[in-house]
């Protein structure tokens, strides 16, 4: 029996890491379930064990269910019929699967039927499914939907709701149109109260899973407005209609994934928390979430190619020996392994930020926080808030370089579609573009940069104890830091905000490899295992760091002049086939 | 309605799925060591078909009936986490050295024992044994209609079943009068996975046994939550002539255990020509090789 889980021990690594404790204490409110649930956990190891056990159950789904499916989902993908969406058989079976496990609204509290586990196992989910077929991770993961629900939503709204998701009702959020991508603050589609009903009017584009049961519909509410502050959230219940699919996009990759094209006509919908609120604080908080899904999509997607080219560059023989033996090969192989490492590493430490501030947050709606716990809770969200943004971008560009390494290893066969690497590596390229572009995410991390977020929490990593034989490591990211910390004066001693913008993905991908350096270096500090993979991974990203420091070391203001561009060029223009 | 009493008769068997080089021991016997003991994969198709029904029925409650060592219990804590309500693991040196029809004596007795049942679900056979015996004689000594080889249980209600069967050469469909035994054939629907909840819920249920071995950190749970309990029967607990069980109860006599290694001891090279292939599709089709 294939288990993804049990075959890959670096998941239960992540899962016993010592914050988890304090995480499942507060998780648990001291375990006060254990009386009301006959499924609640008695105590931290109880809890633990339980999380070991539910992602072994799932690590075998995927392993006999999810991955054999993944290329009959590709090739067949979603249809549009009589405007719903039909899946592909194979997602059809995924789900009912997933559904009879019990694996929806796996992070919701007991009492609206979920099993109240925390981000990073059910992250560990999204890795493992991810693993087994990145497209439909998707459809799976949008329960996320349910988790800003439950932090913005009343209380009528998440007894009537949240239930639905834990008995495995899919998502959406709907938040893009055609002329309102990246830039939401453009949306269009209008809310509307009548006898103190709201009604949804007009077009969302690039929805996936847009026909899903219940839907997080971003609209403009307030007339006369044109930007962000006019946009509020809304629930949209499939069952109440009024909304059609009018196409699913024909997509490169992750196909089993619809991707829909909705038109609402008067149709009913609630309004989430507070008018105006939308953009500027419930989609930033759902925005998050699917950021930290992608991180994990991308971890999972590397796993699956990093293996596929393993296996093959062993069982590949050329010029007389299996090409894994030839220098060129296995150095790639190696390469791909400390990145998929250092992904999985700063996935797990974002997850831990991201439940230490969610959890207290949540608490603090049933008591008020000590001023410690405040604190404590601030500090979490300023390191998840630039965390996610470095890790969604670090990871998803090396998905797409293993993807594309993991073809490269097979050759020839590997541009076929005979291979599952075929897939894997159109699968890879959307990880870098939605939920934000890499691009975009350098606008988001370079705060974690000027505020000096990363600085501290990287000194916070400098001084953590570590084994003796490790400390050759941490000399070389100190001396990394302080070539981090003058790239990122001379940056900022320009005072100028387009030079900071034209070097911050520099400056981000420098505080990025020395954050994620020292994360493989307190995970070999656990276990001795990843010591290979810090040690190839410091030697890039020392190397890679020296080159990014004297680019800027030699850069000026005059130079920025020859990178630009006019606007318009009437010569050229972009056409879609 | 009143609710259905399902029992499913379950097995633990040696994984004899993914065999290796040393699977069998030099005398010719299964070496049990080597192969992981799973859930008797057609008793899971089984488990399948009595939850469809318990998903139909109000009121109707699953329990798994297996008997075997006491490690057998790992199964029907496997039962639990997939939806059954309860599981009895029938267990004693009395037991040891059965074949089928001791082994259905033994069983046919348990049921008695746990007042009887309106459907007895089991596996068409075993991948250890392979005779697909034990089920029929369960429902003789029962004195119970039985429909082998089930494919699907079409319909149920609290008097009747319609089932369809997979046959050699087809399908029927037949329909009969509860109480009854059913045999399910491995073409059936394969069993929903663990349930997230449920192995949460019963993941420390163990038979008494087991909890007097094990060092148990939880052992007040077991007080507050009787259905962590699985119940252990023995000779004791069921009606039943000693005589009739185990090793003297076992008629059945290996005479001879023979290792069958095939070897090439004849071949045919054939040039890569569509003569070739189709002189070649000719003799395999008129020898019955093929077709």
């Amino acid at each position: 029996m294939a288990n993804f889980y049990t075959d890959n021990p670096d998941l239960k690594f992540h899962l016993t890491h010592p914050l988890m404790k304090k995480i499942i204490a507060l998780r648990e409110r001291n375990f006060a379930d254990k009386d009301t649930y006959d499924y609640a956990p008695v105590d931290f190891e109880d809890t633990l064990d339980s999380y070991d056990k539910v992602l072994q159950v799932i690590g075998e789904i995927c392993g006999e269910i999810i991955g054999p499916n993944a290329a009959g989902v590709d090739e067949e993908g979603p249809k549009v019929v009589n405007n719903r969406v039909v899946y592909a058989p194979g997602t059809a079976l995924n789900l009912q699967a997933l559904r009879q496990a019990g694996l929806t609204g796996m992070t919701l509290p007991r009492r609206f039927g979920g099993l109240n586990f925390c981000a990073v196992p059910y992250t560990m989910a999204a890795d493992l499914v991810s693993r087994a077929d990145a497209g439909f991770v998707n459809i799976w993961g949008l329960q996320e939907c349910a988790e800003t629900i439950n932090e913005f939503a009343d209380d009528d709204q998440k007894q009537r709701f949240l239930p639905r998701v834990s008995q495995g009702e899919t998502c959406a959020m709907s938040l893009t149109e055609p002329d309102a991508g990246s830039d939401l603050q453009a949306v269009q589609l209008r809310a509307t109260q009548r006898d103190g009903k709201w009604f949804l009017n007009g077009v969302k584009r690039f929805i996936t899973n847009g026909d899903g049961d219940i839907s997080l519909v971003l609209a403009r509410s307030e007339e006369g407005t044109n930007d962000g502050r006019g946009l509020s959230m809304f629930i949209y219940d499939k069952r109440n209609g009024g909304m059609k699919v009018r196409r699913i996009e024909h997509k490169m990759g992750i196909v089993g994934s619809p991707t829909c094209e909705l038109v609402f006509k008067d149709a009913p919908a609630e309004l989430v928390g507070q008018r105006r609120l939308g953009l500027i604080k419930y989609v930033m908080s759902l925005m998050n979430g699917a950021r930290l899904g992608v991180i994990a999509q991308s971890v999972g997607v590397s796993e699956a190619a990093y293996r596929e080219a393993l296996a093959y560059a062993r069982e590949r023989r050329q010029f007389g020996k299996a090409i894994i033996e030839f220098p060129a090969v296995y150095e790639m192989l190696s390469n791909m392994k400390a990145r998929l490492d250092a992904s999985r590493s700063i996935l797990y430490e974002t997850c831990r930020f991201v439940d230490m501030y969610k959890t207290y947050a949540h608490i603090s709606e049933e008591r008020s926080l000590t001023a410690e716990e405040r604190e404590e809770m601030k500090m979490y969200q300023r390191l998840a808030d630039v965390f996610t943004p470095l890790g969604k971008g670090m990871s998803s560009e090396y998905a797409n370089q293993i993807a594309y390494e993991a073809i490269q290893i097979h050759g020839g066969s590997g541009f076929m579609k005979d291979y599952p690497v075929e897939r894997i590596y159109r699968d890879a390229r959307i990880t870098s573009i939605y939920e934000g572009t890499t691009q975009l995410q350098v606008v988001a991390a370079i705060r974690g940069v000027t505020t000096g977020v990363f600085l501290k929490q990287i000194q916070a990593y400098q001084n953590t104890e570590i084994n003796p034989e490790l400390d050759s490591f941490r000399r070389m990211l100190m001396d990394m830091t302080v070539e981090y910390e003058q790239a990122v004066a001379e940056v900022l001693e320009v005072k100028n905000n387009e030079y900071l913008d034209f070097h911050a993905r520099r400056l981000v991908e420098m505080a990025g490899n020395i954050i994620m350096g020292y994360l493989l270096v307190l995970d070999s500090n656990r276990n001795s295992a990843f010591t290979k993979s810090a040690d190839i991974f410091l030697k890039h990203a020392e190397a890679d760091n020296k080159a990014k420091a004297d680019y800027i070391r030699n850069f000026t203001m005059d130079d920025l002049g020859y990178f630009k561009y006019e606007a318009s060029a009437p010569e050229y223009s972009s056409t879609p086939e | 309605m009143k609710g259905l009493k399902i029992i499913v008769l379950a097995k633990q068997v040696p994984d004899t799925r993914n065999v290796g080089k040393d699977a069998m021991k030099a005398d010719g016997t299964v070496n049990r060591a080597a192969l992981p003991a799973i859930f008797n994969p057609e008793d899971l198709n089984a488990l399948e078909q009595a939850l469809r029904v318990k998903d139909q029925i109000p009121g109707a409650t699953v329990s798994i009936l297996t008997m075997g060592p006491g490690r057998a219990a790992e199964i029907i804590r496997e039962g639990l986490f997939r939806g059954a309500d309860n599981g009895y693991l029938l267990t004693d040196r009395a037991f040891a050295g059965s074949d089928t029809l001791a082994t259905s004596y033994a069983l046919a007795c348990a049921i008695k024992a746990l007042g009887g049942a309106d459907l007895i679900i089991c596996g068409r056979q075993a991948i250890d044994g392979d005779t697909a015996q034990v089920g029929p004689q369960v429902a003789e000594k029962l004195g119970l209609p039985q429909i082998t080889y089930a494919e699907e249980v079409l319909e149920v209600t609290t008097k009747s079943v319609k089932v369809r069967r997979r046959l050699d050469n087809g399908v029927e469909t037949v329909e009969g009068a509860l109480p009854m035994l059913i045999t399910v054939n491995g073409s059936a629907a394969p069993c929903r996975p663990r349930n997230a909840y449920l192995l949460q819920k019963y993941k420390r249920a163990v038979t008494v046994t087991e909890r007097q071995e094990a060092s148990n950190d939880y052992i007040e749970l077991y007080h507050d939550r009787p259905y962590l309990n699985i119940v252990e029967m023995g000779v004791k607990d069921i009606d039943a002539r000693l005589e009739d069980l185990g090793l003297p109860g076992s008629p059945t006599k290996v005479k001879k255990i023979e290792n069958v290694v095939f070897q090439t001891k004849e071949a045919k090279i054939l040039g890569p020509s569509d003569a070739n292939i189709e002189g070649l599709m000719i003799e395999l089709l008129s020898n019955h090789t093929l077709g």
